[in-house]
């Protein structure tokens, strides 16, 4: 989501034009549609949440307002009242990765930039092999936050810990202190187009990329001001990620919403390393009573991607 | 400063000045071109990484640190090491030891100038720089380092300034030897009036004894904190308790194996034996004998107790390092010439000689910098989770030529400058202590 640096000109601008916008600005927000003036009586098709296509005059659309990033200040806070958390049914996870696209689609990255990983675990070898998405697990008792020589990266009230890319000088000592290696580096100029290089930047969105500095998850924060779901929970054919709130014991997945403790206690869930007593956000229900089948993880994926399970298999 | 007060031995030591450091031979100038030309091809593999960015070095998402860190470890912990060594000799007032004393500090004194520079290659951005000290955090290892090292270059450059005072004076006054008019004006400089009457003496031997005392317990600290920046990580092979010694152990080894070496081409090339004699040499081999001892022994206990547990967190570091196609090779290799070469030779008193421990401290020098390496890549190629990526640079690290580059660069600026040094101050002190002939 890209953000114009100038929030307050295109709002003179908008009143000055006196008109209501057409289309809603979320969609556009970098100089998409342009506002030009309408003739009166100009009208618009849209769809009626009981499904009828109507046509309305554009100037009686009220617009969306247009979302702002919050300042440095608030974002290094957190929304307040929260506390996020995240479940990942590993019984459900057959490597569909449509999450991992849909991460990247949604910030502006590359193909080969993962934030959000999906490993091939074979613990043991009688054990049954899963595949396992792995988030940034937002820690409790972040490593990687203690270790910032300059407070780039911070722990905020309502769990997430974010980058503030315009602070990192990019030494990568949080790399090295995260166990899950989930941090990534932008070791060249970051692949991405002009306008998003050129957007405001927030650690509530992690976007744009800058060259030097460290880049991860970041549970989509300006998402979730906004009343919606992270990407990869919403992009999961499978239903495998739950996101909620810890403080209304409250996850859901989308179709399913479910109680947070309820779900934890019923299917035996458990942290990943729990011994390394880095108290990760993220719950993982073990693949026990299999919804997809494992194998099924193989089909329709590239050699290159297949290379990547030789060794674990 | 009148320099009819010499003593004859001082005298024949200015005049061995005068004779040896001053004059430039041919092959002086060649070797110094070439490492000139090194250091050149090293300054543009820094201009590539800062435009291009440091994706062109062979460090990717796991192995983060590579050359670069190693090199900065190796550099900072021979400093450390030779500190601590011309501290020691310094402040207990060891008598064979007062011609190492100024060779140690200044090889301290460049090495410390030389390894700060590699943590700087390691920062993705270099125009934030300033925010180390603007946004500093307290509880960052990375704030305790520079702390520390900044103090320890403050300390270690009064340290070696003291030492360099009295003679800077003679120097700048006496007209027993032919200088040029620049050489006398820098001493003249240095020497910031220092004229040897009255208390003046009293006041910098008093002052250099202080120095080399506080010197010591900051050098160890700084050993601390720099072993603290991988000790207070979770991997397997940092996470240990045996990081922090075994890099002060082997540092210092390294600053004495160094130390040597250049006694030897010093002694060779300005014709210092009757300064640096056989005494030193075997003096010194008996210290790189302990030293590479309790090395060895922590080096040895650090990998049987890994190999004997069971624990799946190391013993897959301890699979990449005996694996021959992995890091077998220079882990074999590095053990062998750090340490069971030089305890089984140096054991033999009758092989404390200059040229074995000299050509022992090459190799010591040499697989010390390859232990540094093994110390910091194959621990980050070890993740706790399964790395599964097909691009091999993400899998395993290769240094690229920009690494190469740089490496070799800062180890052409230390030869370098050890070679040009000895050209403006004197390798043998004229002046020592006041009670000292």
């Amino acid at each position: 989501m890209c953000h114009k640096k100038d929030n307050i000109e295109s709002r003179r601008t908008f009143i000055k034009l006196g008109l209501a916008a057409g289309c809603s600005a979320a969609v556009c927000g970098c100089g998409g549609n342009s506002i030009t003036s309408q003739a009166e009586g100009e009208t618009v098709k849209v769809l009626t949440p009981e499904g009828e296509l109507v046509e309305v005059l554009k100037a009686q659309l009220t617009p969306l307002p247009e979302e702002e990033l919050v300042s440095n200040e608030e974002a290094r806070k957190g929304i307040e009242g929260r506390r996020f958390v995240m479940v990942i049914d590993l019984g459900r996870c057959n490597n569909a990765r449509k999450c991992i696209t849909a991460c990247q689609k949604m910030h502006h990255q590359p193909e080969d930039k993962e934030w959000l990983q999906v490993k091939l675990m074979n613990d043991s070898d009688l054990t049954g092999p899963y595949w396992f998405p792995k988030t940034c697990y937002h820690c409790d008792n972040p490593p990687c936050v203690k270790v910032c020589p300059v407070n780039a990266t911070f722990k905020r009230k309502d769990g997430l810990v974010l980058i503030d890319a315009d602070r990192c000088i990019g030494c990568k000592f949080c790399m090295t202190a995260c166990p899950y290696s989930t941090r990534v580096f932008n070791w060249y100029e970051p692949e991405q187009s002009e306008e998003i290089a050129h957007c405001a930047s927030s650690p509530e969105t992690s976007v744009p990329s800058q060259i030097g500095t460290v880049d991860k998850c970041d549970f989509c924060p300006d998402m979730v001001r906004r009343g919606k779901l992270p990407d990869c929970v919403t992009a999961c054919p499978n239903g495998v990620f739950y996101f909620g709130d810890e403080n209304e014991d409250i996850v859901t997945n989308g179709p399913e919403t479910v109680r947070l403790k309820k779900l934890l206690r019923d299917r035996a869930a458990y942290r990943y390393m729990e011994d390394l007593g880095t108290e990760p956000r993220v719950y993982y229900l073990p693949p026990s009573d299999r919804v997809v089948d494992f194998d099924s993880g193989f089909e329709g994926k590239s050699e290159e991607l297949l290379n990547r399970y030789k060794r674990d298999i | 400063m009148n320099t009819n007060h010499l003593r004859t031995n001082q005298i024949s030591r200015i005049k061995l000045f005068g004779e040896n450091y001053s004059r430039v031979a041919k092959s002086e100038i060649t070797i110094a071109v070439i490492l000139i030309l090194i250091i050149l091809w090293g300054w543009f593999g820094l201009y590539k990484q800062i435009t291009v960015g440091h994706g062109v070095t062979g460090m990717r998402d796991n192995a983060v640190w590579g050359y670069f860190i190693s090199n900065f470890i190796y550099f900072i912990g021979a400093s450390y090491g030779g500190a601590l060594v011309a501290a020691i000799l310094y402040y207990f007032k060891i008598p064979w030891g007062r011609p190492v004393i100024r060779i140690a500090a200044l090889m301290a004194f460049i090495s410390g100038i030389i390894g700060p520079f590699f943590i700087l290659l390691c920062i993705g951005r270099f125009d934030r720089l300033h925010y180390l000290i603007i946004y500093a955090r307290v509880q960052s290892p990375i704030t305790w380092d520079v702390m520390v090292i900044s103090t320890y270059l403050v300390g270690i450059s009064i340290f070696l300034y003291l030492l360099l005072i009295k003679d800077m004076a003679i120097l700048a006054n006496t007209d027993i030897i032919e200088k040029p008019k620049w050489k006398t004006k820098v001493y003249k400089w240095l020497s910031l009036g220092y004229t040897g009457e009255g208390k003046q003496e009293d006041i910098i031997d008093h002052s250099t004894q202080s120095v080399a005392f506080i010197i010591m317990p900051k050098i160890i600290l700084a050993f601390a904190v720099l072993s603290w920046i991988f000790g207070m990580t979770l991997r397997p092979g940092w996470h240990s308790a045996i990081f922090g010694p075994n890099y002060i152990i082997s540092s210092v080894a390294t600053g004495v194996a160094l130390i040597i070496i250049l006694m030897w081409f010093y002694r060779k090339w300005y014709n210092l034996e009757e300064y640096i004699t056989d005494l030193q040499f075997r003096k010194m081999s008996l210290i790189l004998l302990i030293l590479i001892g309790i090395f060895g022994y922590f080096t040895f206990s650090e990998y049987i107790t890994i190999w004997y547990s069971s624990a799946q967190w190391e013993a897959n570091l301890m699979e990449k390092l005996f694996t021959f196609s992995e890091f077998g090779w220079p882990f074999h290799l590095s053990n062998f010439f750090a340490i069971i070469l030089p305890i089984v030779i140096l054991f033999f008193r009758k092989w404390r000689t200059p040229n074995v421990v000299t050509s022992l401290s090459i190799l010591i020098a040499v697989s010390m910098w390859v232990k540094r390496y093994l110390n910091v890549v194959p621990t980050l190629e070890t993740t706790l989770l399964p790395i599964q990526d097909t691009r091999e640079n993400y899998v395993s690290y290769s240094a690229t030529w920009v690494e190469w580059a740089l490496v070799l660069a800062g180890a052409a600026t230390f030869i370098l400058f050890m070679m040009m040094i000895p050209k403006l101050v004197n390798i043998i002190p004229i002046k020592e202590r006041k009670d000292e002939k």
